[in-house]
């Protein structure tokens, strides 16, 4: 049996060692900043990793345009890198620096790169959901083909602001991809006590919208799925839920054993590492290993530098506190 | 005798609520098999089981709008948000439905609901996981705000939030959770102070400092500070928010005739200007100085490196306290 559950398209070499090194940045990104948190070298003690789950981002990010948008997030590293984001943004950021995506006020939880695209991760489940329909309507009103994409996880579905987002999306036929990045579970709680209807495809019916359910270990398969349903939103042919199963394989954050979870599924999961799923795609297209030696290579030299040049960064300081609150300052002794 | 630690309290006071009353039940995002974020439901569900301990979808609104539905038909619902910030999904249902359901049934139904929201920052947390919001909530008529500063008061104060007919906001200072107290645990409720009642925790002359929640610790050890100076505070634990405990907040002001109120929370309209207003009204002939207010700046809660700057310490205690006695 193959370890790949969806047939996918052939495509050409060049895709396939982009994907993977598109994840492979995320996963040693993201491994490094765990050895960061637990040095004490972040400036919060809150950080959510996303290992396991890097085909989704980088399946749906490589078939959107510079000019799409997307939202994101407390997950959201892997989101901010293979949107575009620099590593050394990311890592200025994490550390509280000046010189980071968000001048050090964000952390982990609160990436923004407007100048990729990148509309904002959010500490509030849900919250970003229905800023992707903002953007897909403007969208929309002005008659531009740019498409939002809005990443969350299988918990924000049971906020009622997934509803509102989605609804909205669909009434309108709005240009929006909403991308559930179920990864089973919603810190302790699994999916089958989140919902009495797993299936995305179903739910979407019910919002009279395409569904899709995606392998979403399998990075191809997850390209090929957002590239379908982000076509069709530039097309004109309005919102797709794209329901991507996948899991983390970390705890929730720091601190979290999982003790919710069984070892055996866990170990299931990890078989269907998507770094291992692309590379033996790779070797069976005949890339050789120097090809991914020298990848990881160069992504640990990237790693490197950007990690030096946020500690070069100077620390945010505490008058950052007090500006950009409103377009014009408040006045009076505030 | 025991020595517990707050978050401890919260669970034996659950405890104690759910062994006493088979009405109370404890809901909330992974408050069963993982026992919370904060682990204040650990083993509840273990000794309760599932239908008493839910753990329900991620869903703040949906946990309120929940749990008064099962308080109208006689249950005492314990909601847990899981950080101050995540309350807001929620702000809807205890605002428009859980305040005003009863005047607006006339009286005939209550509303005995608990909403357990652990507050504040310190714990080098980022935005949404460090706020102080409870002047929203004490600004809403109908519902009753209090928070717990120490071990001995969380006990308590959550059996008597839970055995109110009335909703209750309690709030639990995050930061101070793994502080330790002896607990007496064969004292009974009626034993227990009063739930909104305020406390002279230490009698002083020269000036009074109101604190609750995080920042009674910091009043507490601004007053041993100001000792050494020879200035003698009064420190009081306001305990509850609305309804507020005047008379004890009065007899202290008339007292020291000089008033400071810390909080974490924003200044501008925070607890500190509703209890500057009234101890102005109703003590001014006492007053040597204005009441002043410490507290944390109007801007959203900042990234966790600068939050020692924005949360009143100590120092900014001991100077609100000197600018004060220069009056
Ligand atoms: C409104 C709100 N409620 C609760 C939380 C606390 N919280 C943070 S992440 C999380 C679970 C989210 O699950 P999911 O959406 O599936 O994303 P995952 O963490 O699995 O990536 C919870 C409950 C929050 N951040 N915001």
């Amino acid at each position: 049996m193959s370890v790949f559950d969806q047939d996918t398209r052939i495509v050409d070499v060049s895709t396939l060692v982009r994907l993977y090194r598109g994840m492979v940045r995320i996963r040693r990104a993201e491994e490094r900043i765990l050895e960061l948190l637990l040095q004490n070298r972040l400036s919060s003690t809150m950080c959510h990793v996303s290992i396991g789950q890097e085909a989704v981002a980088v399946g749906v990010c490589d078939v959107l345009r510079p000019e799409d948008y997307v939202t994101s997030t407390h997950r959201g590293h892997g989101h901010f890198l293979a949107r575009g984001g620099a590593m050394s943004a990311l890592m200025a950021e994490l550390m509280g620096r000046e010189t980071g995506a968000c001048r050090g006020r964000g952390s982990s939880m609160h990436l923004v790169d407007a100048s990729i695209g990148h509309l904002g991760s959010n500490a509030i489940v849900g919250g970003h959901i229905p800023i992707a329909t903002g953007a897909a309507l403007w969208s929309s009103l002005t008659g531009q083909s740019r498409v939002a994409v809005s990443f969350f996880g299988d918990g924000a579905t049971t906020e009622g602001i997934f509803h509102e987002a989605v609804n909205f999306a669909a009434v309108r036929g709005l240009p929006v991809v909403f991308v559930i990045e179920n990864n089973h579970y919603a810190m302790s709680l699994p999916w089958e006590r989140a919902t009495a209807q797993p299936s995305v495809a179903r739910k979407a019916e019910g919002y009279g919208i395409i569904g899709v359910d995606v392998d979403g270990q399998d990075v191809l398969a997850v390209r090929e799925a957002a590239d379908q349903a982000v076509s069709r939103a530039r097309r004109g042919e309005g919102p797709t839920l794209l329901g991507v199963e996948t899991y983390r394989f970390l705890g929730h954050s720091r601190g979290d054993p999982s003790t919710y979870r069984d070892r055996e599924e866990e170990q299931r999961w990890h078989a269907r590492d998507p770094l291992l799923l692309e590379k033996i795609r790779l070797s069976a297209a005949g890339v050789a290993g120097d090809v991914t030696e020298s990848l990881e290579r160069e992504i640990e030299a990237e790693i490197v530098a950007a990690m030096e040049f946020a500690e070069a960064g100077p620390i945010a300081s505490v008058d950052e506190v007090f500006s950009d609150i409103y377009a014009t300052p408040l006045g009076g002794d505030q | 005798m025991a020595t517990v630690t707050l978050a401890k309290a919260v669970t034996m006071g659950l405890r104690a609520a759910m062994e006493a009353d088979p009405k109370v039940l404890v809901m909330g995002e992974d408050v069963g098999k993982l026992g919370g974020v904060f682990r204040v439901t650990d083993g509840l569900q273990k000794d309760f089981g599932e239908d008493r301990v839910i753990d329900t979808p991620l869903a703040e609104s949906g946990i309120i709008g929940t749990a008064i539905g099962l308080a109208l038909r006689g249950y005492r619902p314990v909601c847990e948000i899981q950080f101050d910030g995540f309350v807001y999904p929620a702000f809807d249902q205890i605002v428009s439905q859980l305040a005003k359901m009863r005047a607006r049934a006339l009286g005939k139904v209550s509303l005995p609901v608990v909403v357990r929201i652990p507050v504040g920052g310190g714990i080098g947390a980022v935005e949404h996981h460090s706020e102080s919001n409870e002047a929203y909530f004490a600004h809403t008529a109908g519902l009753r705000v209090v928070a717990c500063s120490n071990p001995v008061d969380a006990y308590f104060m959550t059996q008597q939030a839970i055995a109110s007919d009335d909703p209750v906001i309690l709030y639990e200072p995050k930061r101070r959770y793994w502080e330790k107290a002896d607990l007496d645990e064969s004292l009974t409720l009626e034993q227990a102070a009063p739930l909104h009642s305020a406390r002279v925790l230490r009698s002083g002359t020269d000036a009074t400092v109101i604190a609750y929640g995080p920042m009674v610790k910091t009043a507490m050890e601004a007053a041993t500070a100001a000792a050494e100076e020879g200035k003698e505070l009064e420190v009081i634990d306001l305990r509850s928010l609305s309804p507020l405990d005047t008379g004890t907040l009065e007899a202290s002001a008339r007292k020291t005739g000089r008033v400071v109120v810390v909080h974490e929370a924003p200044g501008f309209l925070g607890m500190g200007s509703e209890l500057a207003a009234r101890i102005t009204e109703t003590c001014f002939f006492s007053l040597e100085a204005p009441v002043l207010r410490v507290t944390g700046f109007d801007t959203p809660y900042p990234p966790s490196r600068l939050e020692e700057e924005y949360l009143p310490d100590l120092d900014r205690l001991l100077d609100a306290v000197d600018r004060s006695l220069a009056y």
